[in-house]
Parts: structure tokens; C-alpha cells; sequence
């Protein structure tokens, strides 16, 4: 019997692996009716998945922690079976800012250009208008990114510079308005702000930590428990198309899909850019070649690690100046389900770690790890200022973060 | 009470408005640009902020939401849990609100449940001119296949349209659909004149 699922996104590259197992037939051969639901705003697409509009959602991770500790409106408990991507998601400067502090033509070092925008930053407090820099929501990954190489250059992100919402379609115009002067967004609208000369990539996030987590996919915790087999079903078929996903031979296809109006729509070269890792980093310039600027496939990319999720709940304390609190960082991790992602792929012979949970920006080489089945080598996942996260020791990094 | 309607769509915001003038002591502010929302907003200070699903500017707004909560007036960002009902209801007509903080429930109720009403008649009118707008372009097409045929096989009008028929009965298809075949065809292997 055929299953339904109606799954809602946002307009944006890493809504890949749902799409494509769908356009591809993979969900079908699992048993399942994928339709998608389009929409231009978190709020909405969380309203639509907490009042049962969907089944579930591309959603960004921390709001999907966010939701369920009730950070900003009534708890709803969420879970996230599968990680829909690492990265994928680019800094980019306005062309005024980045002719003054970036070099051309290459990703930047972020040390050095953290550096420099320190004293831009300085430069314009003192002279009373602060550097103001876009973010999709409070609560995403591109915020805490952000906000994470600021502070490591010593650039405080609520005091030294001005951090706002900006909707991802809308970040060329606000660029053209001269509302902001950066951006931390995903693609294909850095893309498009190169395209229109408003801008200029200057960072991948990947840069930021080497295997940051992104998107997930988020449904509401009774949904997963009624319909569990559904679920474990929609897992398998995006572990599938992820690896039609990551085939160069497919690029051009993916990205045909990809630019269709129903999902994120535009122009299929600029989407081809973020998923052949090559993206063209200024108006005019040669593509640049990043490899794993998207992560969506290889090292079990897509196992929810619980050690993500601690992460991300440090940023969450970090950032909301909340105190830290063990139970709620017990219930943070406990929305990312291993468990669930492990049942679905058992015995199917994809690579499955055998621990839940991991020291974050420890993986300096290739090392391998112990797994379930299969072989899982990782490569480098290294925070930017070489600092690493262990869940066993959160409130000593706290300490060291504050 | 004073209530803001943000609504890209003039035409439905100038609906929502018009059903909520029935409101007493009720004063209306309605935004529809992009552009410096959150200033006008501001400067409007609203009780009451409606919303529709669809506006790209809602996590803008949430934003400014979540910073104002530690200003002077505190909005919420729903009535609160024990209507959940009415929220689930707002949502399904495409519409969300936001209270100021303390503002009673029964104030609340019967706005959130005009706007509803008045969501779901715009809603409505859409589907009614979508049908209608299909409707028109259906018959522009069953015009044009009639005259192809009345063209290239020299039929009377009558003629070509009971061609068209024929062909719709036989094959188990709508008049229309046999239309837009002919129509494509003609484009395709005709000479476009």
C-alpha cells in the first residue's frame, strides 16, 4: 500500500534529497506519495508542520531544537531522524566591503579576514553605523556560523556589529538597498547576489567548521511514533537520492529539476554551482573549485549525530544568554534519533556508525570509526580556530566560549 | 484596539480590512511594501498584527517579536495555548497573529475569527476567478481550433465545432482538450501564420 507524505521546504538547494527521491521515483519504489508543499518563511513552514499541514519538513536544525524546549512560542516536541545536508551554505560581503578587506578571486583564509573585518568593524561603530550582517533566523545554522567566526576573530556579534533577519530570496535586494554589508545564507542566493554584482562570496561555512550540521528533516514526535515505517521508508529513499545527488554525472539533471518553479526555481546554472561544489565567487569571475562546499552524502552524512544537536543547544545558550540547564540539553539531544535513522538503514549495508555520538572538530586526518556495518572513514570536521566540542564536557566549552 | 494588517496583496488586505471595520473602537493599519515594514510597524504600535502564511517578511517579523519582548510592549506570539483550536483555524485560512501580551482572550476571539472568515472568502474569489480565468482561455482555444479546421478543411463554423465534438465523444474527452491538441498541432507543423 502506498504511503502519503507531504513534506514542506523553503526554496533552497539543500531541499535536494526529498525532491529528487521523489522526481527520481526512489520514494516510490520504498512505497511512498511524496508531495511537497512550498513556502517563503520558516515561521510558516514550522506553522504548517506543527498544525499538521505537512507531515514533515526541511527545517534548520536549531530551530527544530528551538520548537521543542519552546524557545518563542509554546513547546512542540520535534524529531529529526535524517540530516538532510553538512554546509553547503556561503558568507558573503558587499563589493564595497569585500574591495577593502578580501582578496580576489579565492575563498578567503578566515583568520585573516576575520582580522581585517575586526578593524572595519571598529572603524564603523566608532563613526556610529555598525557593520549590519543577514541571517536567514535567529535560530540557524547560519546564525550560529556566523556569529561563531565572529567572535573567534574577537568581533562580539551583539555589541561590535549588527546581526539581522533577512529573508534568502530577498539578500541581493537587501544588498541593493545598501541594507546590510554581509550575509550568511544558503544557496543559490549568494549565487545570485555574485549574479547581480551586489555582492561577493568570500567564505564557505565549510570553512567555519569543516562538517558543520544544516538542514534536517524535522516531524513532529506522535507523527514519527504513528508512522514509523513511513518514515524509515522516506530515509531510505533520500540516502538513495543522495547518491544520484553527489554522481557528477547527474549534476546537470538535479540541477534542471532543482531550478523547476514548484521547488526553488531560477536559473539552473547558478544551482549547479552549490552542488558541484564550484561556485563563481565574484560578477565575472572563473567558478572555484570547493570541494564538499555541500556534504550531503558520504561518511554517513546524513546520520543525526547527538553530539550535532549539543552543539547547536551551546550556541542556543550562547547566543540567547540562557542559562545552561542539563535537562534542557538532554532533551535538545534527544531530538536528534539515531535510533530511528540506524533501524531504517539496518541491514541494507550503507555504512552505519556504531556510536550515537561524537567528539565534534576532533578529526584532524582520515581516521576511521567504529560502525554498526560497513566502513566509515572520516575525513577532517575542524572547527576554524582548532578548538573541538565534547558532549561530555559542554559547560567547560560554555565557559570557554563566554 | 488597534490592528495591523501586512498583506502583499492589496486586494485582500483591503478585504480583511473592510470585514473587520465592523469591529468597535477598532482602528486599522494596513501594510503592504517590503520595505522599511518594521519602522511603520513600529510607529503604528499595534495590539493586533495579522499576517498572511505566504508574506516572505514573517521571520523578519518574528525577529523583531522575539527583540521587542524585552520593550515596552510585549507581543506574543500567539493568543495563547489553550486556543488552540482557533489558532489551528487561523492557520488553515492562511493567517497568523500576533497579540500584544495581555490582551483578553475574549478580544481576541472574535477578530481572529472575522479574519478567518474573511481569509477564507478571499480564498474563495480566487478559486472563483481561477475557474473562470480557465474558463475564458478554454474557449479562446476552442475558437482558435475552429478555425483551423474551418481553415485547412474548409468547414462551416457548425461544422468544425461538431468535428471537434465528434472527436471528444469517440476518444472519451473534454471538447477543450481535443482543442488544445489541434491548436498544438497546427503550432507545430503548421506554418505559424
Amino acid at each position: 500500500m502506498t504511503e502519503q507524505l507531504t513534506i514542506g521546504f523553503l526554496p533552497l538547494a539543500d531541499a535536494c534529497l526529498p525532491i529528487l527521491a521523489h522526481e527520481h521515483g526512489f520514494a516510490e519504489e520504498e512505497g511512498l506519495a511524496l508531495s511537497f508543499q512550498r513556502d517563503v518563511s520558516w515561521a510558516t513552514v514550522l506553522d504548517r508542520l506543527l498544525y499538521g499541514h505537512t507531515d514533515t519538513a526541511h527545517l534548520i536544525a536549531p530551530l527544530a531544537i528551538a520548537a521543542t524546549l519552546g524557545r518563542g512560542r509554546p513547546a512542540q516536541p520535534l524529531a529529526v531522524p535524517f540530516v538532510l545536508g553538512l554546509n553547503g551554505n556561503g558568507v558573503t560581503m558587499s563589493t564595497a566591503l569585500a574591495g577593502r578587506i578580501a582578496r580576489s578571486g579565492t575563498f578567503e583564509d578566515p583568520r585573516r579576514l576575520g582580522a581585517a573585518l575586526a578593524s572595519e568593524a571598529a572603524e564603523r561603530k566608532r563613526a556610529g553605523a555598525k557593520l549590519r550582517f543577514g541571517v536567514v533566523h535567529r535560530y540557524s545554522s547560519h546564525n550560529y556560523m556566523l556569529r561563531y567566526w565572529l567572535a573567534a576573530c574577537g568581533i562580539r556579534p551583539d555589541e561590535d556589529v549588527e546581526i539581522v533577519t533577512v529573508a534568502p530570496p530577498f539578500v541581493a535586494d537587501a544588498y541593493a538597498n545598501g541594507e546590510i554589508d554581509g550575509a550568511c545564507v544558503g544557496e543559490p542566493w549568494n549565487s545570485l547576489a555574485v549574479e547581480r554584482d551586489v555582492a561577493r562570496i568570500v567564505l564557505a561555512t565549510a570553512q567555519i567548521w569543516r562538517r558543520g550540521v544544516e538542514k534536517v528533516l524535522a516531524v513532529r514526535r506522535p507523527v514519527l511514533d504513528a508512522r514509523r515505517p513511513a518514515f524509515e521508508a522516506l530515509i531510505r529513499a533520500m540516502r538513495r537520492a543522495g547518491r544520484h545527488f553527489v554522481d557528477p554525472e547527474n549534476w546537470d539533471a538535479n540541477a534542471r529539476i532543482l531550478a523547476r518553479p514548484e521547488y526553488v526555481g531560477g536559473d539552473p546554472a547558478l544551482i549547479r554551482r552549490a552542488i558541484s561544489d564550484r561556485l563563481v565567487l565574484q560578477s565575472g569571475g572563473e567558478a572555484v573549485h570547493f570541494p564538499d562546499f555541500m556534504f550531503q552524502y558520504s561518511e554517513a552524512a546524513n546520520f543525526p549525530w547527538a553530539s550535532q544537536a549539543l552543539w547547536l543547544y551551546t550556541q542556543m545558550i550562547r547566543w540567547d544568554r540562557s542559562p545552561f540547564s542539563a535537562e534542557e540539553a538532554a532533551a535538545a539531544a534527544a531530538v536528534f534519533r539515531p535510533d530511528v535513522y540506524r533501524s531504517a538503514m539496518y541491514d541494507t549495508g550503507d555504512p552505519l556508525p556504531g556510536a550515537s555520538s561524537k567528539v565534534e572538530g576532533s578529526v584532524a586526518q582520515l581516521t576511521s570509526v567504529g560502525t554498526q556495518q560497513g566502513i566509515i572513514t572520516l575525513s577532517p570536521n575542524t572547527f576554524f580556530d582548532g578548538d573541538s566540542f565534547d558532549p561530555e564536557k559542554m559547560e567547560e566549552y560554555l565557559a570557554r566560549l563566554l | 484596539m488597534r490592528i495591523a494588517i501586512i498583506d502583499e496583496s492589496t486586494t485582500r488586505a483591503s478585504i480583511i480590512e473592510d470585514g473587520l471595520a465592523q469591529l468597535a473602537d477598532s482602528e486599522i493599519f494596513i501594510l503592504t511594501e517590503r520595505q522599511g515594514l518594521i519602522s511603520r510597524l513600529e510607529a503604528f504600535a499595534p495590539d493586533v498584527v495579522l499576517i498572511d502564511l505566504g508574506n516572505p517578511s514573517r521571520d523578519v517579523l518574528e525577529e523583531y517579536f522575539a527583540v521587542s519582548r524585552v520593550l515596552a510592549r510585549p507581543i506574543a506570539m500567539f493568543v495563547d495555548e489553550s486556543d488552540d483550536e482557533a489558532i489551528a483555524a487561523s492557520i488553515d485560512a492562511g493567517v497568523s497573529a500576533y497579540v500584544v501580551d495581555g490582551l483578553s482572550a475574549h478580544r481576541i476571539r472574535p477578530l481572529l475569527d472575522l479574519a478567518i472568515k474573511r481569509f477564507n472568502a478571499f480564498a474563495r474569489l480566487q478559486a472563483d476567478l481561477a475557474a473562470a480565468e480557465g474558463k475564458l482561455a478554454e474557449r479562446e482555444t476552442i475558437d482558435r481550433a475552429k478555425r483551423i479546421l474551418m481553415d485547412s478543411k474548409k468547414l462551416s463554423e457548425p461544422e468544425a465545432y461538431a468535428e471537434l465534438r465528434r472527436k471528444a465523444m469517440s476518444s472519451n474527452r473534454r471538447i477543450a482538450e481535443i482543442a488544445e491538441a489541434v491548436v498544438t498541432a497546427h503550432d507545430l507543423l503548421g506554418d505559424g501564420t
